[in-house]
C-alpha cells in the first residue's frame, strides 16, 4: 500500500451562506495521478486553494501522512511537500528559465550574490527530470519565446524543485493546442514515474481520462464519484455520469449513465 | 554544431536523445550579442554620434579638454542613472531626485561649514539620502499612490523646503580644497577627474547587483509580473521600496559630488539633472514597461546624453542646436531598441 501523501476529510468551506464545499473527502496516494473533474462551480478551486493552503477550510480534517494537522497554511502547504502549478502558471514572461524556476527562492552565497553556476545546474536536471529537453532552448531562454506547453513545463519543474511530493495542476491543458497538450502529458508522466503524486484538475474529461489513474467527479460541492481507472470503460462513461450526476448513485449512476448512452441532449 | 552521433533507434526509448543544454548559437560572440543588444545598441548610437561630430569638426574633438569636462559632470549623473535603471525595471519611476540631491548636498554643505570633516559630511549626506529614499519610497509602496505623481510631487515639496529655509542663498565651502575628501574624490589623476573612477566602480557594482544578485533578481521578476513574485514569496512591496532608497543613496553621492567640484552649494542643486539623466536611462535601452533594464547601457547613454552638448557646439553649432539634437537622439534611440528588442508577454 503506497503512503499517502495527504488526505482531507469531510471539508466544508462556506462564504457567508453561500456553500462552496460540503463535506468533500480526497485523498492523494505516492505516485498516483488523480483526476480531479467538474463543471464550473463545483468547488474545483475552492479545494485547490484550501490544498495549497491559500484558503482556510470552514470546517474538515488535514491530514499529512497520515497526521492531523492544526494551523493549515500556505507555508504548512508548501512543508508538506504540496506545490500548485495555478491556472495563469505565473511565470514573469520576461526572464529566463532560471530566473522562473528559482524566483522567491534564488540560490544565493555570502551576502546575497547569485550562484550562477548552481542554478544553472540546477534547472538543467529540473528540466531533464521532466523530460523537457529541446535543441533549441537552454535555461538562459527567455519564457516569453516558449509555448504554451513549455511554459507549462517551465512552471512545473518549478514545482518539483525542493523535493514537492504531490503538485496540483490546474487546468494545465486549458487553451492548449493538440500538440502543446501532448507536450505537457509528457512532463506529467516523466514527473509520476520520478515517484511523485500529481493531482490534475480538468475542464476537458478526455484529457483527465488519458492521464489520471484515479478520478474524482466533484459536483456542487460534493464528491460525486471516486472511481478507479479500471472502473471506468471510456472517457464517454464520465461524461454520461457527469450529466446524470443530478440523479446521485456512485458507480450505479455511472453504470446507468452507460446504458443511456443514445439519450439525446 | 557537433552532428548528433546517436541514433534514435539505437537509443533506449523513452530516453531523450539529447542530454545536454546547448545555447542555439554555436559561437560565444553571438551569444554574447544577443544577450547585451540593448547596451550594444545604445554603444552604436554613441560611436554613429562621436562620428558625426568629428567629420563636423575633427580639430576639437582631439583636444583634451572637451573630454575632460566632460568627465567631471558625467559621474554625477551615473549615481543616478544606474540606480533609475532599477526603478525603472521594477515598474516605477522616481522624479523626486533631484531635490534628494539638492537636499542630501544641503545636508552635506552644513556639516562642512560647521567645520567638521567632510567625510562625516559625506556620511550624513548618505543617511539624509536613504532616509528621503525610504520616505519617497514608503509613500509611494504603502500609501499605494502612482510614482510617477507622488514622486513628481516629493520633488516640488522638498525642494520648497530647501528654498523656503534658504531663501535662495547659497553656501560657499571654500576650506574643502585643501580637504582629504576633496583629494580622494575630486581631485584629479593623470589630467583625469577621479570621479569619473568612483562612477565607473558604481556602474561595475551596480551591473553586477542587478545581474548577480538576488536585489536584482528580485527587482526584475517584480517589474515583469509582481502577482507572480508575490505568489512566490516574494515581499513586493519591500523590494519597491528598496529601489526608491537606492536612488535616494545614488542622489546623495551625486549631490555631495556636484557640490565638491563646485566648491558651492546651491538650493537649486540637482535640478538641472531631471530630464536628462531621465533620457539617459531610457536611450540606455531600459523600456517604460519594466522587466528588463540594462544598467551598462544606462551608463552609455547618460555619456551619450553628456556629449550631446558638448559636441554639438564644438562641432560648430551655436548652442541654440543643443535640445535640436538631444530629441533626436532620444527619438532615434527609441526607435532603434524597439527594432531591437521584442517584448514578450
Amino acid at each position: 500500500m503506497a503512503e499517502r501523501i495527504i488526505e482531507l476529510r469531510d471539508i466544508s468551506k462556506s462564504y457567508g451562506q453561500v456553500y462552496a464545499l460540503g463535506g468533500v473527502n480526497l485523498s492523494v496516494d505516492r505516485g498516483e495521478v488523480v483526476g480531479l473533474i467538474g463543471d464550473n462551480g463545483a468547488g474545483k478551486s475552492t479545494l485547490i486553494k484550501i490544498l495549497s493552503g491559500v484558503v482556510k477550510p470552514t470546517s474538515g480534517e488535514i491530514l499529512v501522512r497520515g497526521k492531523p494537522v492544526t494551523g493549515w497554511s500556505a507555508a504548512r502547504s508548501r512543508d508538506a511537500g504540496i506545490e500548485t502549478v495555478f491556472q495563469d502558471r505565473a511565470l514573469a514572461v520576461q526572464q529566463t528559465i532560471v530566473r522562473n524556476i528559482f524566483m522567491g527562492r534564488e540560490l544565493t552565497s555570502f551576502m546575497g550574490w547569485l550562484k550562477v553556476g548552481k542554478e544553472i545546474e540546477e534547472a538543467t536536471r529540473l528540466m531533464r527530470e521532466i523530460g523537457f529537453t529541446s535543441k533549441v532552448f537552454t535555461p538562459h531562454s527567455i519564457v516569453g519565446q516558449l509555448s504554451g506547453g513549455e511554459r507549462q513545463g517551465v512552471a512545473i519543474a518549478r514545482a518539483i524543485y525542493k523535493q514537492a511530493e504531490l503538485i496540483i495542476l490546474d487546468e494545465p491543458t486549458t487553451a492548449l493546442s493538440l500538440t502543446e497538450t501532448a507536450k505537457v502529458f509528457h512532463f506529467v508522466r516523466q514527473v509520476r514515474a520520478s515517484g511523485r503524486s500529481i493531482l490534475f484538475i480538468g475542464h476537458n474529461i478526455h484529457h483527465v481520462f488519458d492521464i489520471a489513474d484515479r478520478f474524482v467527479v466533484l459536483d456542487r460541492g460534493k464528491v460525486a464519484l471516486t472511481a478507479d481507472r479500471s472502473e471506468v470503460k471510456s472517457a464517454e462513461d464520465l461524461i454520461n455520469f457527469m450529466e446524470n450526476v443530478a440523479h446521485p448513485g456512485g458507480l450505479a449512476g455511472l453504470h446507468d449513465a452507460g446504458e443511456t448512452e443514445q439519450r439525446v441532449r | 554544431m557537433e552532428p548528433d552521433l546517436q541514433s534514435p533507434l539505437g537509443g533506449t526509448h523513452g530516453e531523450p536523445a539529447r542530454t545536454e543544454w546547448k545555447h542555439p548559437s554555436d559561437h560565444w560572440l553571438r551569444g554574447f550579442v544577443i544577450d547585451n543588444r540593448a547596451s550594444l545598441g545604445t554603444l552604436g548610437v554613441f560611436i554613429v554620434m562621436m562620428a558625426v561630430f568629428m567629420i563636423a569638426n575633427p580639430t576639437v574633438f582631439t583636444t583634451w579638454y572637451l573630454y575632460s569636462s566632460v568627465l567631471t559632470t558625467l559621474p554625477v549623473a551615473l549615481f543616478v542613472v544606474v540606480p533609475l535603471v532599477f526603478v525603472v525595471t521594477c515598474g516605477e519611476i522616481d522624479l523626486s531626485f533631484p531635490a534628494t540631491m539638492g537636499f542630501a548636498s544641503w545636508v552635506f554643505a552644513l556639516v562642512v561649514q560647521a567645520g567638521y570633516d567632510p567625510f562625516l559630511g559625506i556620511a550624513a549626506a548618505i543617511v539624509t539620502g536613504t532616509l528621503l529614499g525610504f520616505l519617497v519610497g514608503s509613500l509611494v509602496v504603502y500609501g499605494g499612490l502612482s510614482s510617477l505623481i507622488a514622486t513628481l510631487g516629493m520633488n516640488f515639496l522638498l525642494r520648497g523646503l530647501i528654498q523656503i529655509i534658504n531663501e535662495g542663498k547659497s553656501m560657499a565651502l571654500t576650506g574643502l580644497a585643501d580637504s582629504r575628501a576633496y583629494t580622494i574624490f575630486s581631485s584629479q589623476v593623470w589630467g583625469i577627474p577621479v570621479q569619473i573612477f568612483w562612477a565607473i566602480g558604481f556602474v561595475v557594482l551596480s551591473a553586477m547587483l542587478y545581474n548577480r544578485h538576488r536585489f536584482g533578481a528580485q527587482v526584475r521578476v517584480v517589474g515583469d509580473n509582481p502577482d507572480s513574485a508575490q505568489q512566490m514569496g516574494i515581499d513586493v512591496k519591500r523590494v519597491r521600496v528598496k529601489v526608491f532608497v537606492f536612488v535616494g543613496i545614488g542622489a546623495a553621492i551625486a549631490g555631495t559630488f556636484s557640490v565638491m567640484i563646485n566648491f558651492t552649494w546651491w538650493p537649486t542643486a540637482g535640478d538641472g539633472y531631471l530630464l536628462p539623466v531621465l533620457a539617459s536611462v531610457f536611450v540606455g535601452g531600459t523600456p517604460t514597461w519594466g522587466g528588463i533594464g540594462t544598467v551598462v547601457g544606462g551608463a552609455i547613454g547618460a555619456v551619450t546624453v553628456s556629449f550631446i552638448q558638448t559636441g554639438v557646439v564644438a562641432a560648430g553649432l551655436s548652442g541654440f542646436y543643443v535640445q535640436f539634437f538631444n530629441g533626436l537622439i532620444i527619438i532615434l534611440s527609441l526607435l532603434g531598441h524597439k527594432w531591437n528588442q521584442a517584448r514578450y508577454r
